[in-house]
């Protein structure tokens, strides 16, 4: 495993934010010009219960260090139950992240409404904080698949 | 192999003061499958758009990948000029590099590296994007218009104009909403119910309008264009269509005192009573919790003195199920609660109240008869403090953030109507800010200082402590005078922070509609969407929305109308083709996309499969296009995978994570 030295570290973060709360979240913090970090990176899909579990691992895998995903408040899924589905599922799946020695704060479920623009920046500030300390995943990555 | 074309837009400096954007297209020609990049102003112009269709046409492109403002924003402008050049316009796909890159980051090498890399994944997922067809849905034209204030009888007027059937549910025993509490209007001082009741009426005789009064909605599902609602019309315990209205029964009830909610609790109310006078319909409603035949079993004077026979006690609720096209929500407002602010003396004195009860007193039909007296002793007041802001604009969780708008010039219209009819009373208003934008709104603030000699502190009251005496001693600051001030009052008014109903918490997630951290319900865009919710089909009018005054409200709720009759002038509606589609060779049937499907669009058949030459029958799973709206829940559920939603397919998403952990 290669160490990198004297070079600043920059996490690898990817944002699976539903189309309808989330995305549009981003989208108003965003238009209000509130700032946070590049290293957060967004993939729009249509409800948070879009999220196969197998999407996080394989972002792992390809390197990246922290996962976020997003969805509208619970009881505000505008496919009424999706997001219960969601938080289960990621329950599940980080439970057993959590046995495989990822930290458990590489991964995380934030509830945020297209009026939340500022959440959505301070909730992206905390988890990018978040993975900066807890430094490169090593853990599940497949060095194969580096600069591929 | 795809033929890819890329477009950067610059939208102005939006994007290009942060964003490299000529690089951003050089870097584009270095992916697979990109044959065509490059960069222009605007995009979405007409002129950007010709760039898109020559591109098309000339390097044959079977794939657009456009680097510009959010999807939510102009990926229908975008997939209109692919089809347009002949392109299947879902084989479109935005990167978003404004909202989520050159508006948040400041540094130019970042952004324009981040830009690159959103750019590779939709570049990765138009890669694999496969040309859709969308199906038709039809439209039952007929809406439903949830609450009967002022903002659901206009909207329920104008679609009913235009020729559609209307239904207006209203959960009070009668329609008229807020608008019928109010005994004038700013700022023409018009009488309030004599410009409402007119509309009340015309809501009742209109042919294409149904009232469900003293109804709820119980459960919504379908989607735009075709939703089934359950209403559920509560017990009346009065036959609507025997009742004449002639106010007997209310006359002999022997119940007469439970607080009247129309008097804001200042009266009471006999136990079988309608709201007001001009109540529609003027069919009164049993308050079985106040009604002493049902709870002691005895009395039964109504039905005895009703000579239409129309009392029946053993009228139950009913559930009406019917079809709509659009629904509109304007449920309105009420005032917040104050029991957070005690320093005011709400709960303590009777001579402190909201401003919507002093509207109750001052009306002719109120608990007073129009006079304006103290509810403590009866006395007339001299000595009349306002206090402006209470509960709105509020730094802590006591109160709102917003500022409720209204009550600027309502208060100057209470001092005014009270200068005027009581010369000899003292008025003075504590306010933060006097706002006054509106038509003739500042000429009647000004009105109410100058011609009335209303006295305006700028400053906040701290306290309101009441006196052994009776009186009220108000504790407060002049800002502009930099002093204290201790006042005496008679009667203070609170204008109290207004807020959206608060049942449209419940009825927001029934149409699973967006509603903000204030309840308020949230527009599809602030500027060029603002009476449509993000949710096809459902519309705002009113205060649901956003605080406005009466004014504001009626315009709105003619916009909302005019957006529910443009569905409903359709016949057909195109239904997304972002749907989920079950891979017969590696479905077993079992069950579980069924079972987290909220849509019920999925059934079982038995069909025949051909998998590597063994023909067999296997129950399937089977996707209804028309009713399945693309969330994804199934796609998730199945455990042998074969489930997949087109246009975000597995691969599909597994390739834009791959391209960003590059």
């Amino acid at each position: 495993m290669s160490i990198e030295k004297n070079e600043e570290f920059r996490p690898k973060i990817v944002a699976f934010c539903c189309n309808w709360c989330s995305y549009a979240g981003a989208d108003l913090a965003g238009s209000s010009r509130m700032t946070y970090s590049a290293d957060v990176k967004i993939i729009r899909v249509p409800c948070s219960c879009r999220v196969n579990p197998m999407f996080i691992l394989r972002a792992f895998e390809r390197g990246a260090d922290g996962v976020i995903m997003c969805g509208c408040h619970p009881g505000d899924c505008h496919y009424t139950s999706g997001n219960y589905y969601a938080r289960r599922r990621m329950t599940l799946l980080f439970s057993m992240l959590d046995y495989i020695g990822v930290e458990s704060g590489r991964t995380r479920v934030e509830w945020v409404s297209a009026a939340e623009g500022a959440k959505f920046s301070e909730t992206m500030h905390e988890f990018v904080d978040k993975i900066t300390s807890l430094g490169k995943n090593v853990r599940l990555e497949d060095l194969r698949c580096r600069n591929l | 192999m795809q033929r890819i074309g890329v477009f950067v837009c610059h939208c102005g400096t939006n994007i290009a003061a942060t964003v490299d954007v000529k690089k951003v297209a050089e870097m584009a020609l270095h992916e697979p499958g990109v044959v065509h990049a490059e960069d222009y102003a605007y995009m979405c112009s007409e002129a950007g758009q010709e760039l898109i269709h020559k591109a098309i046409k000339e390097k044959h492109l079977t794939g657009l990948v456009v680097c510009s403002c959010s999807p939510r924003m102009h990926e229908t402008t975008f997939r209109n000029a692919a089809e347009k050049a002949g392109l299947n316009p879902y084989m479109v796909e935005i990167a978003n590099i404004r909202e989520h890159c050159s508006w948040i980051h400041k540094d130019i090498e970042e952004a324009t590296e981040k830009a690159v890399i959103l750019m590779r994944a939709a570049i990765a997922k138009v890669n694999l994007d496969a040309p859709l067809k969308p199906g038709e849905s039809h439209v039952t034209k007929r809406a439903l218009v949830i609450g009967g204030g002022i903002a659901g009888i206009q909207t329920a007027l104008d679609i009913a104009e235009a020729g559609y059937p209307v239904d207006i549910v209203e959960k009070t025993p009668s329609i008229g909403g807020r608008m019928s509490q109010l005994d004038k209007t700013f700022p023409t001082l018009d009488c309030s119910s004599c410009i409402l009741t007119p509309k009340m009426g015309e809501v009742n005789a209109h042919p294409n309008i149904n009232i469900y009064t003293y109804s709820e909605v119980e459960s919504v599902s379908g989607f735009v264009g075709d939703f089934t609602v359950e209403i559920r019309r509560k017990a009346r315990s009065v036959d609507m269509d025997k009742c004449t209205g002639c106010g007997v029964c209310q006359d002999k009830c022997p119940s007469k005192k439970t607080p009247s909610e129309f008097n804001r609790g200042l009266g009471t109310r006999s136990a079988i009573y309608t709201p007001f006078a001009q109540a529609v319909p003027n069919v009164p409603v049993i308050d079985r919790d106040a009604c002493i035949k049902f709870k002691t079993g005895k009395c039964g004077i109504c039905s005895k003195v009703c000579l239409a026979g129309a009392i029946d006690y053993d009228q139950t609720d009913e559930i009406v199920t019917e079809k709509y096209g659009a629904i509109v929500v304007a449920t309105g407002f009420d005032m917040i609660k104050l029991d957070k602010y005690d320093e005011y003396a709400y709960s303590q004195s009777k001579d402190v109240i909201t401003s919507l009860e002093l509207e109750r007193i001052m009306n002719a039909a109120g608990p007073t008869g129009g006079h304006l007296e103290r509810l403590s002793d009866g006395k007339a007041p001299k000595e009349i403090v306002f206090i402006q802001c209470v509960g709105s604009r509020c730094a802590d969780d006591r109160g709102k953030s917003y500022c409720s708008k209204v009550c600027c010039m309502y208060t100057a219209k209470h001092a005014m109507l009270i200068r005027d009819k009581y010369p000899d009373v003292n008025v003075t208003v504590f306010y933060i800010d006097v706002r006054t934008p509106g038509k003739n709104f500042d000429e009647f603030y000004r009105r109410a200082v100058e011609e009335y000699g209303v006295n305006y502190i700028k400053g906040q009251v701290g306290k309101v402590i009441p006196q052994p005496d009776g009186k009220l001693l108000v504790q407060g600051a002049d800002l502009l005078d930099n002093k204290q001030i201790l006042k005496e009052a008679d009667m203070v008014v609170l204008a109290a922070a207004i807020e959206p109903n608060p049942d449209v918490r419940k009825i927001a997630t029934m149409l699973t509609a967006s509603i903000d951290t204030n309840n308020f319900l949230t527009e599809a865009h602030a500027k060029l969407r603002p009476v449509e919710s993000p949710t096809a089909g459902i519309f705002l009018s009113g205060v649901c929305q956003g605080p406005k005054d009466i004014p504001e409200t009626v315009s709105q709720a003619g916009a909302a109308a005019v957006k529910a009759i443009g569905l409903l002038a359709k016949d057909k509606l195109l239904t997304n083709p972002c749907t989920a589609q079950s891979d017969e060779l590696l479905c077993n049937g079992c069950s579980q996309c069924a079972n987290v499907c909220p849509y019920g669009a999925i059934t079982y058949e038995n069909k025949e499969v051909n998998d590597h030459g063994i023909r067999e029958i296997r129950r399937l799973a089977v996707v209804n296009d028309a009713l399945c709206q693309g969330c994804g829940a199934c796609t998730v559920t199945c455990p042998s995978g074969a489930m997949d939603l087109q246009g975000f397919s597995n691969r599909q998403i597994l390739a834009e994570v791959d391209a960003i952990c590059r």
